[in-house]
């Protein structure tokens, strides 16, 4: 299975901006942060077609996302992911004594998961699980 | 039907002062002049929110009464060692003043969103010190634009609009024309590109170009704007210029402006990306210019560098002002994160990341931060104010934030408040409670309150005022 090593950058687009609005629940959220804008290019490398899961690896986690074609290409070896709990569990938690974890620019591998699920809000908050407590 | 109108916008840094509502019978109906997220939180505030008090039993959350909650909020910050107290930035300056005392009273870490957003910023202001202004000076009057690693089109849709480029100043005039021309050259290539992909059956991207020149407009007397960023955002589709930096380089670039300034010759064939020739000419056109501004963003923050960026880029604006009039202003991200600082500052002596648990604020960002704390697993409860550091933070953070109690106010149903064992139902502030706060120039201007709230969810300055006071009770009997 073809993989390729990028950089993963985080930030903000107007529909999460928007369906952060409409709640954090709402479908609108959950279709605007569950995704990897990647070049088209790099697209063809990983033989990704549009709307097909793909695996984000970085030293600190791994999400699978909905892969969609840049509108801003070309940025080869780029990525972007909306913030939001999916672009939390691949990033960087070290400040280096600033107290700002790193959320841009961070090496990751990237490889296509066409069987695997993007989860869900509520999969994903069971891995947050704790103990159940009175 | 009324129609309600100066009404301030709780949604980001812009904090957008001229919004019309339409309500009828204690709902807002319509959205007048708000960009797609203020509209969006106007209309939506009410889908998604939490409407009771609730407690976590047997693993559940529960409903309970206000009471309760508070007993059980006041319970938990009570026997805690190292609470932590989060958020603060969505909330209105009168309820960040409760929650400082609260955390005295407590012994905790304060600390509010800054610390993942524009944190070391402020510490390179400390650092550093800072040319700013207002953003009314900058609407009449800034000539020459740049935002670097920020993105206001899709982050503060209306920054644009109602302060530089396309704002119609007193001595500035709108570019907005301009823009749509230049616009519709940029639809026809493509709407091209779309064809000859249609007809050679295969996606043709055209290869980055590096062009060796400015375009003629950056040259022309009228108001420009440049983009720096790591990529073509909706912003740079918009900019007289785009300046593309390699991820992770920006502390290069604002170093090799610094020389550029000052008339020292760079020996390389390029920085970050960027040929030397083309920085030379954006350095003339600093230099030139009548009254510049650098709006920056968290790209420089989040990224290598981090503090050390900001103090190239505060420099850099130092610098300039040698040779003309050069300021420089953080895009600040929540309605009143600015604020959270102000009101920290003046109760405490600092912005963020305060340490009440020698009974004293101590402040030293790196081991008195909220991340920090997390990650090396100290804090043994957590309060979180109008915030998601659930969905925000990243994994460890997160975890090790849930696996302690955690007690959470806020209006929305969120991961935050699923994850907590104590949820207070709050008012949404600036819709159906009153408050002040601060735009990201520093301005304070008052939020509104429109629709009468749900009886059962109170401001968050009231709710805080309750655990106060239950806390300070349970505190008295212990001592």
């Amino acid at each position: 299975m073809p993989k390729l090593k990028v950089s993963v950058l985080t930030g903000r687009t107007i529909n999460q901006g928007r369906g952060k609005e409409y709640g954090k629940l709402s479908k609108e959220y959950l279709e605007s942060v569950t995704i990897c804008q990647m070049d088209p290019n790099d697209m063809k490398f990983l033989e990704v077609k549009e709307n097909t899961n793909v695996k984000v690896i970085t030293d600190f986690g791994s999400v699978v996302l909905k892969a969609v074609k840049s509108a801003r290409a070309p940025h080869p070896k780029v990525v972007f992911i909306p913030y939001g709990p999916w672009a939390s569990l691949v990033m960087n938690p070290k400040t280096h004594g600033t107290g700002m974890p790193s959320l841009k620019g961070i090496s990751a591998e990237i490889e296509p998961a066409p069987d695997e699920k993007v989860l869900s809000l509520q999969n994903l908050l069971i891995q947050f699980r704790k103990e159940e407590r009175t | 039907m009324t129609v309600v109108t100066g009404v301030t916008c709780p949604v980001c840094g812009t904090f957008c002062d001229d919004i019309e509502l339409v309500v009828k019978d204690n709902v807002i109906t319509d959205v007048r002049k708000a960009c797609a997220m203020g509209a969006a939180k106007f209309l939506n505030y009410a889908a998604h929110r939490n409407l009771k008090p609730l407690v976590r039993k047997n693993g559940e959350l529960v409903e309970t009464s206000m009471d309760e909650v508070v007993e059980r909020a006041a319970k938990i910050l009570a026997d805690a060692n190292y609470p932590i107290l989060y958020g603060w930035s969505n909330t209105s300056c009168e309820a960040i003043r409760v929650g400082l005392e609260l955390a005295e009273e407590v012994g905790g870490v304060i600390d509010n969103t800054s610390t993942v957003c524009h944190g070391p910023s402020i510490l390179s202001v400390q650092d550093v010190g800072i040319a700013s202004c207002t953003l009314g000076q900058l609407r009449h009057r800034a000539d020459l634009i740049f935002y670097w690693a920020s993105n206001p089109w899709s982050a503060h849709p209306r920054h644009i609009e109602r302060y530089t480029t396309f704002s119609e100043g007193r001595f500035q005039k709108s570019a907005w024309k301009g823009y749509l021309s230049s616009l519709r050259g940029v639809l026809s290539i493509k709407r091209l590109q779309r064809a000859a992909n249609l007809v050679l059956r295969r996606d043709v991207f055209a290869a980055p170009k590096i062009e060796r020149r400015l375009p003629y407009t950056m040259f022309q007397k009228k108001r420009k704007m440049v983009v720096v960023d790591v990529r073509k955002t909706r912003t740079a589709e918009a900019a007289d210029y785009f300046l593309q930096v390699e991820p992770n380089k920006d502390y290069e670039l604002l170093q090799a402006f610094r020389m550029l300034i000052r008339d020292e010759e760079l020996d390389v064939d390029e920085v970050a990306g960027v040929p030397v020739e083309i920085l030379e000419e954006v350095a003339d056109v600093m230099v030139g210019c009548e009254l510049g501004v650098f709006f920056f963003g968290v790209g420089l923050t989040m990224s290598e560098g981090k503090l050390r960026n900001v103090d190239a880029a505060l420099s850099l604006t130092r610098d300039l002002n040698q040779r003309t009039k050069f300021l420089i202003m953080p895009m600040r991200g929540h309605f009143n994160v600015t604020g959270a600082n102000v009101v920290f500052t003046w109760q405490t002596g600092y912005p963020y990341a305060i340490d009440f648990s020698h009974g004293y604020p101590r402040y030293n960002p790196g081991e008195t931060s909220v991340i920090d704390i997390l990650c090396r697993d100290e804090a043994d409860a957590g309060l979180i104010v109008a915030s998601d550091p659930v969905a925000h933070f990243p994994r460890m953070a997160a975890q090790n934030l849930v696996k302690n109690p955690l007690i959470a106010i806020d209006p929305e149903v969120t991961p935050t408040t699923l994850m907590a064992d104590v949820v207070f139902p709050s008012a949404f502030v600036g819709i159906e409670a009153e408050g002040t706060a601060y735009r990201m120039d520093h301005v304070p201007l008052p939020l509104k309150k429109i629709v009468g709230p749900p009886k059962t969810c109170l401001p968050d300055e009231e709710i805080l005022q309750r655990i106060l006071h239950k806390v300070r009770k349970l505190r008295g009997s212990q001592n």
